[in-house]
């Protein structure tokens, strides 16, 4: 019988058990590479959270950014309900758009990135840092309906896309308020203790986007900016019929990119950080691997930008009831699972206060002694000696 | 020793020192200043010392807009219509422009208004003014009617601005078929020019200003964001010229003149300001003189204070606002009404894309031609030079003041006496030079009446000769005031009077500078000398030549003569007379019918102090 058995540890690992018992050591090495290729990642879900931070109506590229990226990570399989997709400008139906319901991203009209079942879960006034940060961190009201939250957990690869207007060190938010990266680096920080990911891939189109990376601390995260500090960020081209500029340099070259990505494609991120060039984009894109565990060669694109199930097709019935073999057979320690805790939030111990450390008492230094030593003998010699009498 | 530790102005010794200093060198650093405040002035339009002008404003963008207005024939055709109307009902022939408006999709309504001028005006021939006004509002398809845009085109008497009208009707027409408009456009065709125009804005707005009978508006588009005013006379055009300079010398956001120019090279079309072209060669001469002479005929203008186009008027309500004149000359290249109408349509696209009002840019600036200008910090030191003169006229005035009474000059018996002049003795020729002043505001208008019982003249003649009377009588006013004088005046007395003078006149050019620095920097440029010099003991025929020539109402025909050679028309002395009548005449006008203060403030605040000074000078 053939089972076709969706992705979970348990069954994972009793594959796995059944794959490396076989009969034959090349049988057990074709299996051991392709379950090594199989398990590359640990990820089981994919989220995606695309920001558009600017509104008005010459700020039509941000939105054209935004949602040709929604576009390609929806064609790529993550669905509207693990997209997080926040829009500051109503731009397919401002006044002066001369073809409502639509926004383009190829001057000549030729690509629409609006499309008819775009699913915008924070539309205008409601793409704020808080909201943002609330997003990020899971920390909602109660009345938040689902589209609207976050909700990863530990095996959760999240692409976090930002686009707006940006100077070093922050990305304004709606003409009124800004991010620093220092908050943005503490929200991922609180994602990583809370295990709201497993791994993250920070993509950031503005002026200066690079110094918005440069804060990071946590593991597992992998970042792309489009210009370094110092540089802008360009916009590509303008359409005369609708008089804006449509996009910007290195969203419409990522965006051509990714439409050679199909979901079986093996190309990883270090054919991603090659996308536009200083020649192409004006400003040098930047790219930040340092805290991310794995080798950014072995890391697919579909790995963020695609929700890509696992499949294993089996001809040999698995029997579940019976526990698996012990993992001694093929030698190395027992992998003892140790039991996962959560940081503690308040370190009790720490913050209340214990029983002073004993210092120990060192006899006061001689300088000191002979300093006090020559204090006296000067008083005593100025006010007179007869005074030391009635000490002595 | 103890000397040594005060301040430096609170140790006699040293005040003494730093006093005559003051005293010795107050002439030629007066004089100094007033030469450098000119070359300053002149140094303005020198093309290294300008800036070139740039968009500020982010939500225009740059010229990026495909326009596609097609309709110049028909625009034409719809002209030569209006024109055939116009001449068969003698005024402005509203009923077919409400048929042509509405077959267009404009919601259409007309307001009538009515007024009685003050006197009869020469110069447009009218007095009593009746007329309507016509305007068509498009709704912008999908946006609330917060916030509107007007063009709007004069309907002239004659047969001009013809052109102006079928061109507004065709971009009626094709605007109406867009789906892009974010704000409401008003297409106003408005009668009697000004007069009409400040109808419309009055009812508009819900004021009344001017004291004019309108009837009120039935239709109305949101608060109005920017106006153009299009003034166009001939088929194919050359140019197209910029007019600026609006009521009481304001001026719109320099971003509408930075727009017009940036479409003017989209579209290859030559454009002007003050009718000058503009030119490359600017270290040359004559590169130079054309931009000084632009320059001054910009200041010359705005010191007017009067409106040079229709959209003068748009100004006082914060509404951003320029006229578009067509110019049709001997030259080769001609421009086609198709491409006045994309320029228009261009300039219109990115009005709509504004977010707010036009506000970035500079709203106090000179231009010596349409790419370059000059802003207010620059040109202000030009005016400050002058203002210094009198302040340190002032400080002499000052010490000399407090020296005197330790110097007897005066015989023995009066030192009691003269030690401090009475208040009277100030106070009485102050006063009788503001009734002067308010002699020449009001008599000239009011006794018109009386004037034409007695003298073969007309209204207007009548208004403008008693004004001169007035002006003239003043000069005699010395040798009567003196019946008035309880005491003999003294020295310290003219100086006081000076010294008050003085200080009077610096804070009402600086107010005016400040205001309309045209305005105030050309009265400096005569009074501060006149102020300056001016004592008893200046040899008395001698200076009574100066002073009247030096006189407001003489600047006002050196002006008229000045602007009359550099429009490239000179005019012969009793034309240039003529022509210093009518702008009297003007000037009363425009107060009376849109709030010019141009001739209030020469009237009641300039004249008399110029008198105090005459009085100075015959001071006994």
């Amino acid at each position: 019988m053939t089972y076709v058995s969706l992705l979970s540890p348990v069954v994972c690992v009793c594959v796995s058990h059944f794959v490396l018992i076989g009969r034959t050591s090349a049988f057990l090495l074709l299996h051991q590479a392709r379950a090594e290729r199989f398990f590359r990642s640990d990820h089981t879900n994919n989220w995606a959270v695309l920001v558009c931070t600017s509104r008005f109506w010459f700020n039509y590229r941000h939105v054209a950014n935004t949602l040709s990226v929604y576009r390609s990570v929806k064609r790529l399989g993550i669905p509207d309900s693990h997209i997080v997709l926040m829009l500051a400008d109503d731009m397919a139906c401002n006044h002066r758009n001369p073809k409502p319901a639509t926004v383009f991203s190829h001057k000549n009209m030729e690509l629409n990135v609006y499309g008819d079942d775009v699913e915008v879960d924070y539309r205008g006034y409601e793409v704020t840092v808080e909201n943002f940060l609330r997003v990020l961190t899971g920390r909602l009201p109660p009345s938040t309906p689902r589209s609207k939250r976050l909700l990863s957990d530990d095996h959760s690869n999240i692409l976090i896309y930002l686009t707006g207007h940006g100077g070093n060190g922050f990305l304004k938010f709606q003409d009124s308020e800004e991010i620093s990266n220092v908050e943005l680096a503490d929200a991922f920080e609180q994602m990583w203790q809370k295990r709201r990911y497993n791994e993250l891939l920070f993509i950031i189109d503005t002026c200066q986007g690079a110094s918005m990376y440069e804060r990071f601390y946590s593991p597992n995260l992998m970042a792309l900016a489009s210009s370094q500090v110092g540089e802008d960020s360009l916009s590509h081209q303008p359409d005369l019929a609708i008089g804006v500029h449509l996009m910007d340099r290195y969203t419409f070259y990522l965006l051509e990119f990714l439409e050679d990505i199909h979901p079986a494609s093996q190309a990883n991120m270090n054919d991603l950080f090659k996308v536009c060039p200083k020649s192409q984009c004006v400003s040098t894109p930047g790219h930040r691997t340092d805290l991310f565990q794995r080798d950014p060669g072995s890391v697919l694109i579909t790995d963020f930008f695609g929700s890509v199930r696992k499949v294993e097709i089996t001809m040999e019935t698995i029997n579940l009831t019976v526990p698996g073999i012990p993992l001694e057979r093929f030698g190395g320690e027992p992998h003892t699972e140790t039991a996962l805790a959560y940081v503690d939030q308040l370190p009790v111990a720490q913050i209340i206060h214990q029983k002073p450390k004993q210092k120990d008492w060192h006899p006061p230094d001689g300088f000191i002694l002979g300093l006090w030593t020559l204090i006296l003998l000067v008083f005593f010699r100025t006010y007179g000696i007869k005074h030391l009498k009635h000490i002595f | 020793m103890f000397q040594d530790r005060m301040g430096l102005l609170s140790d006699p010794n040293r005040r003494r020192a730093l006093t005559n200093l003051l005293t010795r060198l107050n002439t030629p650093i007066c004089v100094l200043c007033y030469l450098a405040g000119v070359a300053w002035f002149m140094g303005l339009a020198f093309e290294p010392f300008t800036l070139r002008t740039y968009m500020s404003e982010n939500a225009m963008g740059s010229t990026m807009v495909e326009e596609r207005f097609p309709a110049g024939e028909r625009a034409l055709v719809t002209a030569r219509e209006f024109g055939a109307h116009k001449r068969k009902s003698g005024a402005m022939p509203v009923d077919w422009l409400v048929k042509t408006m509405q077959s267009r999709g404009l919601e259409v309504y007309t307001q009538s208004f009515s007024r009685r001028l003050p006197f009869p005006d020469e110069n447009k021939e009218r007095y009593m003014v009746r007329g309507t006004n016509v305007y068509g509002i498009l709704r912008a398809p999908r946006a609330p009617r917060t916030e509107a845009l007007v063009l709007s085109a004069p309907c002239s008497p004659d047969n001009s601005n013809n052109q102006a009208v079928g061109l507004l009707l065709g971009l009626a027409q094709y605007f109406r078929s867009q789906i892009y408009w974010a704000k409401d456009i008003i297409f106003l065709v408005n009668e009697h020019d000004l007069i009409g125009m400040q109808a419309w804005l009055e009812a508009y707005h819900h004021t009344n200003i001017t004291g004019m009978d309108w009837a009120p508006l039935h239709g109305r588009g949101g608060s109005i964001q920017a106006a153009l005013s299009l003034e166009l006379s001939s088929d194919v055009v050359t140019s197209l010229d910029l007019v600026l300079e609006g009521l009481n010398g304001q001026l719109p956001n320099l971003d509408l003149a930075n727009l017009f120019y940036t479409f003017c090279q989209k579209q290859d079309i030559l454009c002007t300001i003050q009718e000058k072209l503009q030119r490359s060669d600017w270290d040359s001469v004559s590169g130079y003189s054309q931009a000084v002479q632009t320059m001054a005929l910009m200041v010359l203008k705005q010191a007017s204070g009067r409106p040079w186009g229709d959209h003068g008027l748009f100004l006082r309500y914060h509404i951003e606002s320029a006229t578009i004149r067509g110019i049709n000359s001997f030259r080769q290249y001609k421009t086609d009404t198709t491409t006045v109408g994309r320029l228009l349509e261009g300039m219109f696209r990115k009005l709509n894309n504004l977010l707010e009002r036009l506000h970035q840019s500079y709203f106090f600036y000179l231009l010596p031609s349409l790419s370059r200008f000059v802003s207010i910090g620059y040109y202000m030191p030009a005016f400050g030079f002058l203002a210094v003169i009198l302040l340190l006229r002032a400080l002499d005035l000052w010490v000399q003041l407090g020296a005197l009474p330790s110097v007897t000059e005066d015989g023995v018996g009066v030192t009691d006496q003269s030690s401090s002049p009475s208040l009277v003795s100030i106070l009485t020729p102050v006063v009788i030079s503001h009734l002067t002043g308010a002699a020449l505001y009001t008599l000239p208008v009011l006794s018109q009446e009386l004037a034409v019982q007695h003298f073969p003249v007309s209204e207007t003649e009548a208004v403008v000769l008693t004004a001169i009377a007035i002006y003239t009588a003043g000069l005699a006013l010395p040798h009567n005031t003196h019946r008035f004088m309880l005491a003999e005046g003294t020295e310290q007395g003219w100086r006081v009077l000076k010294l008050v003078a003085v200080l009077y006149l610096a804070v009402l050019l600086s107010c005016t500078a400040l205001i309309n620095f045209s305005l105030g920097f050309i009265l400096a440029l005569t009074l501060v000398p006149v102020a300056a010099f001016v004592t008893p003991h200046v040899p008395k025929v001698l200076s009574a030549v100066v002073m009247v020539l030096l006189a407001p109402g003489c600047t006002l025909l050196y002006c008229v003569f000045a602007f009359q050679e550099l429009q490239e028309a000179p005019v012969s002395l009793i034309d240039g007379w003529m022509l210093f009548l009518s702008v009297i005449s003007q000037g009363m006008l425009d107060h009376a019918l849109y709030g010019s203060l141009v001739y209030p403030l020469l009237a009641l605040f300039i004249y008399p102090c110029w008198l105090i000074l005459w009085n100075i000078l015959f001071w006994k």
